[in-house]
């Protein structure tokens, strides 16, 4: 099909943590608000990705020099600043282990729940490595980012991307941000940061490559990002292989006792 | 700025991505700084001393741009002998009066300037004290001089010339003094200092950008005079990617000047008239017409106002109605205004979209104040804290107000979002945008626009139905004869924002829509709202709905919206162009004079006659526009030069010069002078202040603190805290302090602190943070308490009032409080509750030797006495 896979390109490195990603994505999506807690988290009162939060910014203290100083400030100290999502993964352990077909993949290569379908069974919540399907405990229906799935069978950009100020958040044909990553990471190394690198752009990693994409500025774990997720569900075909396997030798046991007492 | 402005600050993102290196100045590394190529921690309220050595910087290491200042600037202009710097009196200018804590600004004249000759009346003497407040009227040009040709000495070798003037004057602000007065190790500041100087020139151009942080100061005004100098001397004013960019606190709050919510302005920076200086209007304008620039056009600025006001009525035989406009008679600012309400003079007040009981600085002020009236008018979205103390303030809690003995009858209006109405906001650069309703308001919430129109228009009808009514001499005259005719459209009768969108623009004897402020006449034929936004309406077009997106026009964009003046994107523009006319570099090209077309063209509507010659000498006599020269981009300014140096139109000193806060735990490390001299203290046992630097009691309060704004909420919180989505987000009010302020004071992360001042003590959580550095000032370390100031009682999230916890003390110039430096202590733990409260600070008060007078002394150094005579 002409349509190409769309996704996110998210661009820590201008993030300037204004949360309005969060925001519009509630306004939108109609998400409850998540609690008034102060959390001491940095500038972070939201916590994590979850039923009421898909969109999360993640704030991070670091006393750590950033390469040439460049993001970077005083230079004993950096803030780090990233707009976690789902990542709409390309083997999405979320949809694979739905029983309802409530989670599907769109046209547009995203995974969706469909409230209306869902039972809250909650199977889906820990098939995700990423942690980021949650049930509402309000209805006890999962949610996550849909990517938009309204506004982007419209022709609009995600409600996320469409506040981001800084182009932080970037929405497109995943190819396309693929490439356009890359590209910043080697402006970024150029520019003396070495610790740039993307996160979740290898077609080869454990989910065989997300829909959503990052530009980070330390390790994943830093950001609370899984360093190498696995869907759960990729062990499942040599699982049944292996159970299939066991099951012949067994049959193969019993064809043999049979036979034996035949004797 | 990522702070407080995400949205603007996309640019710097951009710019920063094309290569500007970014540097931010400020107490905190904030959300700017995450993003900033460098952040340099400072002392809050130390700025002059940083801002001045820069000036010294470029001074003493010739790196001003000398061709640029020379000819548009006042650097050659001879100052007279009898002025006296700061160096020469210990911080103070020649001229001070201590009795009235003002300054004579006689000796600040420049040479060769008439003070005080020809037609001057006793009354125009007192005008040569500047009053305060009087700052606000230069919001879109100079201050007048007295006639004369100043002398000049174009060597620049003059002692007395304006830039010898500056070097002595800055000359001690050295990179020693940055770090004994800011705490910025010199190492930092020459990186600074070489960023910025290298910078700038033919080439490259620097910008400023600003907000509150640099205003909210008892030297505020002064703040922004220094980087204004420093900008002159690098050549970065009236070109491409230079300027000072003012950041405001709120949308539209430009507009609210250029069409002010100021109690001493009329629309377009034109003077409200005084009672005992102005009786007439021929008396009015002789005073305040300069000769040159742009303002040597007020009668017409003024009688097309006056025609747009009060239409048919205003007629050349009476004045144009000139008696109609009401009159000052002293000081009728905010806060003076809250200290009349607390002595009970004032009687009412409304709040239209503001919430003083959290958002103004000594809350309980405003909180008594208010509770001393008879009326109180609240408009806003929800039930803010201005509208509730009366049964939940602080007040009532700590025992000082019972709400059975407060006799203030208040009226809650809900009012209408911004998406619920139309109409302009104009932001910093002076762009008016056309906001379009998206829905209508709900219930009973209705526009300002709406609320005004309909109680002028009841009021109107009560008064038309009153006895007296028809007699010509009615004192309700002023009231009746206004033109109040909007259309009004909707169910809810909502005046059309256009058409007065379109008064504003102003219109000419047959109706038709003007084209911009040159086609204004005194003669009463043209009548117009604001003239400095006359053409904004031009062609009978909202020419600020205009939107046509920036990829589809030239990178100045004249096409989204309509800039003041004559849609200029860039004031002051023939600045980027040399004296012949000629672009000072090809990079850096705007706009430049067409010696074949004889015109001025470029990428920007010139803000120069478009046809004067650079070659142009005004005649003799010549007024108003035609007295400014071919070579003098600063059109509004009486003498088209831009001021290095202030003789007229400032209150506290010609040159910018540094004071500490208010409140200080330092003492003044550049002079025996502790404070501005003619800073407004508001004496007051309710506005006690903390002793600073040296004095008794100063050690009870050791800890600078200031205040600020998150990117989650707006101001006194009336649109965030309501709003679960952005509530959420900075959930409680909390103060950051550093690890090692934590440690000295046993603070724990997340636990709750008790700050004090003089004024009262609140409790915050706190937020343990590295992003506040330790700073090391005139050998101490000293620590920064930051707090944001949203919160109040009311709303999804609630916490303590921080601005209860400041004083007020005032810039001079513009009535602005000093909010973003004090000092206080910080201690662990809950605050006190109840009566328990008050016996609280009053203990620190007591051990700290205060009252009423600590903290309000003027001079602290001798003052000369001044010569009697011989003027």
């Amino acid at each position: 099909m002409s349509q190409p896979r769309m996704g996110f390109f998210t661009d820590t490195s201008v993030c300037i943590g204004c949360k309005a990603c969060e925001v519009a994505c509630k306004e939108w999506n109609r998400v409850p608000d998540d609690g008034f807690n102060l959390l001491g988290l940095s500038y972070d009162n939201t916590g994590n990705l979850g039923a009421n939060t898909w969109r999360h910014v993640a704030f991070i203290e670091q006393p750590k020099p950033a390469g040439e100083e460049p993001g970077g400030a005083r230079g004993d100290l950096r803030w780090l600043m990233s707009s976690d999502v789902c990542k709409h993964c390309t083997e999405a352990g979320c949809l694979d282990v739905c029983p309802t077909g409530a989670l599907f993949r769109t046209e547009f290569g995203t995974v969706v729940v469909q409230e209306d379908i869902c039972n809250g069974c909650g199977y889906c919540v820990p098939a995700c490595p990423f942690g980021v399907i949650d049930r509402r405990e309000s209805d006890g229906k999962a949610w996550k980012c849909t990517l938009c799935y309204d506004r982007i069978g419209e022709g609009q950009t995600p409600a996320c991307a469409q506040a981001c100020p800084t182009a932080s958040i970037q929405f497109g044909p995943l190819e396309e941000l693929r490439e356009r990553a890359h590209g910043r990471v080697e402006e970024l190394v150029a520019a003396g940061v070495p610790d740039a690198r993307l996160y979740g752009d290898d077609p080869a990693d454990g989910v065989g490559g997300a829909g959503a994409m990052f530009l980070l500025l330390d390790e994943p774990e830093v950001y609370g990002l899984p360093p190498d997720p696995v869907v759960p569900t990729r062990a499942l075909g040599s699982m049944w292989r292996h159970a299939a396997a066991a099951a012949a030798v067994f049959a193969g046991l019993g064809v043999t006792t049979f036979a034996g007492r035949r004797r | 700025m990522a702070e407080a402005h995400p949205v603007g600050f996309q640019w710097v993102v951009e710019a920063k991505a094309r290569g500007a290196t970014v540097i931010h100045v400020d107490p905190r590394y904030t959300r700017t700084s995450a993003l900033a190529d460098v952040h340099v921690p400072m002392r809050a309220g130390s700025d002059i001393a940083f801002l001045g050595a820069l000036v010294n910087h470029v001074l003493s290491n010739d790196l001003w741009f000398r061709d640029y200042v020379l000819a548009y600037t006042n650097a050659s202009f001879l100052v007279r002998e009898d002025f006296r710097d700061t160096e020469d009196l210990g911080g103070l200018f020649s001229g001070f009066d201590p009795s009235s804590r003002t300054y004579e600004t006689e000796s600040w004249q420049y040479d060769g300037i008439a003070v005080g000759a020809e037609e001057k009346d006793a009354e125009e003497q007192t005008s040569k004290y500047e009053e305060p407040g009087s700052g606000h009227q230069f919001g879109s040009g100079g201050a007048a001089l007295d006639p004369g040709r100043p002398t000049r000495d174009l060597t620049l070798q003059h002692p007395r010339c304006v830039l010898q003037v500056l070097k002595r004057h800055f000359a001690r602000y050295t990179p020693e003094m940055v770090e004994q007065v800011c705490g910025v190790p010199r190492e930092q500041f020459a990186k600074v200092a070489d960023a910025v100087s290298s910078n700038s020139g033919r080439d490259r151009t620097t910008a400023f950008v600003y907000s509150v942080g640099w205003t909210q100061h008892t030297v505020g005004a002064q703040y922004i005079r220094t980087a204004s100098i420093l900008q002159l001397l690098l050549g970065n004013m009236g070109r491409p990617g230079g300027g000072i960019l003012a950041l405001r606190g709120h949308a539209s709050i430009q507009g609210s000047t250029d069409i002010p919510t100021l109690y001493n302005l009329l629309p377009g920076y034109i003077p409200m008239p005084h009672a005992n200086h102005h009786e007439s209007l021929r008396e009015f304008l002789r005073l305040n017409t300069p000769a040159g620039g742009f303002f040597g056009n007020m009668p017409a600025y003024v009688v097309s106002l006056l025609k747009a006001y009060w239409g048919d009525a205003a007629l050349p035989s009476n004045d144009f109605c000139f008696d109609y406009l009401p009159r000052l008679t002293g000081d009728h600012s905010h806060f003076p205004t809250v200290l009349k309400q607390v002595e009970g003079e004032c009687k009412g007040y409304f709040l239209i979209g503001e919430n003083p009981a959290v958002g103004s600085s000594n809350g309980k002020l405003q909180r008594l104040g208010m509770a001393n009236l008879d009326w109180l008018v609240v408009r806003d979205f929800a039930l803010i804290e201005s509208a509730t103390w009366w049964k939940d303030g602080p007040e009532i809690e700590s025992g000082e107000l019972r709400t059975d003995d407060i006799g203030t009858e208040v009226f809650f209006l809900p009012a209408a979002a911004h998406t619920e109405k139309a109409g302009t906001f104009t932001n910093t650069q002076r762009l008016l945008q056309w906001r379009h309703q998206a829905v209508e308001p709900q219930d009973d919430q209705r526009s300002d626009l709406w609320f005004i129109y309909h109680l002028g228009r009841l009021i109107r009808a009560k008064l038309a139905a009153g006895n007296d009514s028809q007699e010509p001499d009615s004192i309700d005259r002023p009231v009746l004869d206004l033109t109040w005719d909007y259309p009004t459209r909707g169910e809810h009768q909502d005046p059309d924002g256009e058409a007065v969108l379109r008064e504003i623009n102003g219109w000419d004897a047959d109706g038709t829509a003007l084209s911009g402020y040159l086609d204004l006449k005194d003669d009463g034929s043209t009548a117009c709202g604001c003239w400095i936004y006359s053409g904004c309406y031009a062609d009978g077009v909202n020419q600020t709905a205009r939107r046509k997106p920036g990829h589809a026009q030239s990178w100045v964009a004249p096409e989204w919206g309509w800039a003041w003046p004559l849609n200029r994107r860039i004031l002051y523009n023939r600045a980027s162009a040399d004296l012949a006319g000629r672009p000072w570099s090809d990079r850096k090209a705007y706009v430049w004079w067409d010696e074949s077309a004889g015109k001025w063209t470029g990428h920007d509507v010139p803000d120069f006659a478009g046809d004067k010659s650079p070659a142009y000498e005004p005649p003799r006599g010549a007024r108003a526009q035609d007295a400014i020269g071919g070579g003098d981009p600063f059109i509004m300014q009486t003498d088209g030069k831009a001021w290095l140096y202030v003789p007229s139109g400032l209150t506290d000193g010609p040159m910018p010069t540094h004071y500490e806060p208010q409140e200080s735990p330092f003492d003044n490390a550049l002079y025996g002078q502790q404070w501005n001299p003619a800073r407004q203290v508001l004496r007051h046992r309710r506005n006690r202040n903390n002793p600073s630097g040296s004095e008794r009691g100063s050690e009870l309060f050791p800890y600078v603190v200031t205040t600020y704004r998150l990117t989650e909420h707006h101001t006194a919180g009336g649109m965030s805290r309501w709003l679960p989505y952005l509530a959420e987000l900075q959930p409680e009010l909390f103060c950051e302090v550093s690890p090692q302020l934590a440690a000295q004071r046993g603070l724990r992360h997340m636990g709750w602190a008790t700050i004090v001042t003089a004024r009262t003590a609140i409790e915050a959580r706190v937020m343990v943070t590295e992003r506040m550095a330790p700073l090391t000032v005139q050998g101490r370390e000293t620590h920064q308490v930051g707090l944001p100031f949203h919160w109040g009682r009311n709303g999804h999230v609630t916490g303590d009032v921080v601005n209860d916890l400041l004083g007020l003390s005032l810039d001079p110039n513009v009535h602005i409080q000093e909010s973003k430096a004090a000092s206080c202590d910080i201690q662990p733990g809950r605050r006190p509750r109840g009566p328990a409260l008050l016996a609280f600070v009053e203990g620190y008060q007591r051990r700290a030797g205060i009252t009423e007078d600590t903290g309000t002394a003027s001079a602290t150094v001798p003052v000369p006495p001044r010569p009697e005579a011989g003027r």
